[in-house]
């Protein structure tokens, strides 16, 4: 009982940290004490926070390599502005069209997820990743080639042509106009949207992983066999966290779609899927804390540096490094537990730790 | 209670067992031997379920268990010890037995204090995590593990593999003592002089098909198995 509620305890201080940081950042951006660039960076954290926590749970908790994550924050962002465009007559209130919109990018980016899950997860390790890799890739092409309009007569799609072939009425719009995206999107996320998101995506991730299903999955990340021996499912609990997972990153990418006024396919590619791997890897595996803490921090450095302009890559580089030494250093990693006793905000209890 | 009959596995275009039979009857110890690559463990993983046969079938508790998923058979009863001691490294020992009643609903307290009755070493080391014990001590836990699901028959894999000697002698005690608790047991060893010793039956594998079987003190008593197994 003492362990359930250590987790318990480790939990309650994450959401904490996060309804802080929320907090205090709506209290420095009220009395102006926040610069516009980092006020615009608000959003896109909240956004790979929820992808980073999400990736998480498939390379941390299950222990797959992922490489093709940003594919479905872009079927999320895609469905879900087309969604809330859609929804604009109907639902005039922003919120609300906001959250129904997210609720739909998850939905499809799941789908997309159980569809890409059914050949990726009979994978494994480098193959898997090579193959999700390709997958991400695939998704973005598929869009780049995706003709979506709207008019009276509901939705019209169209795949390889132009927006003509969309045939669309006199009141007809454009919504995802091929490789142009989708342009004038009307900004409605907001940071509130986006710290609500990270709360829901917290809430998801730690109650799995601390339930029978969250048992079952790491023990598959353990010992394959030996889960299998004792009468694992192995296949339906990959699955299990492959699509959850990948529906997380969908309600992600209409956050994150939703605040610019344009958005294209190429956003989301294969450098934005590494990117994500970054921040999971160096706020440690199966650390939901530290992927959070990673994906914020990560976000925001290249705009801090910005002012050294060229040299902002090398020095985000080095830092980069830096910190990955910092992190695998056994003696440093000691000294840092020391001078945080015994708060461990580790998901999964002695998570592989070092390399 | 087990019956094994005729089954084909491939590996790719490896014909590996060939037209394996075998039974295993309430309460009986029956132990598999042969050489290595002999296919002993192919036909255990056949059983399981890892592995499909191409022919014939499984009847387990009058049930063709054959097309059935791997954790179907472990609700079923059937419980296998994989070989090379599979612990989940990162759980305690605890979780570890805990994880073994994965399949099972409803309280699994008393089936613990049971298997910690097994293994009292388990139970002095069970905050500790699964990846720091001794070898012994960690095919202790793959069997306790396996004792969690309450299985009717248990598989074991090579259990004395890697082990001392007087670690070898204690898990074969502990099988005895399962056995004469009421779980019938299927072993498949290297150690055919251990094996035979405690077995009722026991069936000699030769490349993928039965050469010999018989009793375990048939067997022991054989010039031929002596020459081939027990060396001289």
């Amino acid at each position: 009982m003492k362990r359930i509620s250590k987790t318990a305890h480790s939990n309650l201080y994450t959401y904490g940290f996060v309804i802080i940081a929320y907090a205090v950042l709506m209290l420095i951006t009220a009395t102006g004490g926040i610069s516009s660039s980092l006020k615009g960076q608000l959003v896109p954290i909240c956004a790979y926070v929820v992808m980073a926590v999400s990736l998480n749970l498939t390379v941390g908790v299950l222990g797959e390599l992922s490489l093709g994550h940003a594919g479905f924050m872009s079927v999320g962002a895609f469905t879900g502005v087309v969604a809330c465009i859609s929804l604009e007559a109907l639902i005039p209130l922003a919120p609300l069209r906001m959250a129904i919109s997210m609720v739909i990018g998850a939905l499809c980016a799941g789908m997309a997820g159980a569809l890409i899950g059914i050949p990726v997860l009979r994978l494994r390790g480098d193959y898997l990743a090579i193959v999700t890799l390709a997958f991400g890739e695939i998704i973005k092409n598929i869009i780049n080639c995706l003709y979506v309009g709207t008019d009276s007569r509901g939705l019209h799609i169209s795949f390889l042509t132009n927006s003509d072939a969309l045939n669309l009425g006199e009141d007809g719009r454009v919504i995802i106009d091929g490789p142009m995206g989708i342009s004038g999107i009307t900004k409605i996320s907001t940071f509130t949207t986006g710290i609500i998101l990270i709360l829901v995506t917290l809430f998801i991730v730690l109650n799995l992983v601390n339930s029978r299903s969250g048992r079952a999955i790491m023990a598959l990340r353990d010992n394959r066999i030996a889960a299998e021996s004792v009468g694992i499912p192995v296949t339906k609990y990959k699955m299990m966290a492959f699509v959850i997972s990948a529906a997380l990153a969908g309600a992600a990418g209409t956050l994150y779609a939703m605040n610019y006024s344009t958005i294209i396919a190429t956003k989301f590619n294969f450098n934005t899927s590494i990117l994500i791997l970054v921040f999971v890897v160096l706020g440690g595996l199966g650390n939901v804390l530290g992927s959070i803490i990673a994906a914020a921090v990560l976000t925001v450095i290249p705009e801090l540096l910005r002012e050294f302009d060229d040299y902002r890559m090398l020095v985000y580089a080095i830092v980069l490094i830096l910190v990955m030494i910092a992190t695998n250093n056994a003696v440093f990693k000691s000294m840092l537990r020391r001078v945080l006793g015994k708060i461990r905000p580790s998901i999964t209890k002695d998570v592989k730790e070092g390399p | 209670m087990l019956k094994v009959d005729n089954i084909n596995v491939y590996y790719g275009a490896i014909h590996a067992i060939k037209g394996v039979s075998l039974e295993v009857n309430e309460g009986e110890i029956v132990t598999l031997i042969g050489a290595n690559g002999a296919g002993k463990s192919t036909v255990l993983k056949t059983i399981s379920g890892l592995l499909r046969s191409k022919t014939g079938e499984i009847i387990f508790l009058d049930e063709n268990i054959c097309s059935l998923a791997s954790h179907k058979i472990v609700e079923r009863g059937l419980a296998q010890v994989p070989e090379g001691r599979r612990v989940f490294l990162q759980m305690t020992v605890q979780e570890n037995l805990e994880m073994g009643a994965y399949t099972r609903r409803g309280n699994i307290k008393g089936t613990m204090e049971k298997v910690y009755a097994q293994f009292p070493r388990l139970l002095e080391r069970r905050k500790q995590v699964a990846g720091t014990l001794s070898g012994g001590e960690q095919q202790m836990l793959v069997m306790g593990r396996a004792l969690m699901s309450h299985p009717k028959l248990l598989m074991l894999d090579e259990p004395s593999m890697g082990l001392a000697p007087i670690l070898v002698e204690q898990i074969f005690a502990i099988i005895q003592t399962l056995n004469k608790e009421g779980t019938s047991i299927l072993l498949v060893e290297q150690n055919a002089q251990m094996a035979l010793s405690i077995a009722d039956r026991a069936y000699v594998l030769e490349t993928g098909s039965i050469a010999v079987s018989g009793t375990g003190r048939e067997l022991i008593e054989s010039d031929n198995i002596r020459k081939a197994y027990l060396g001289g």
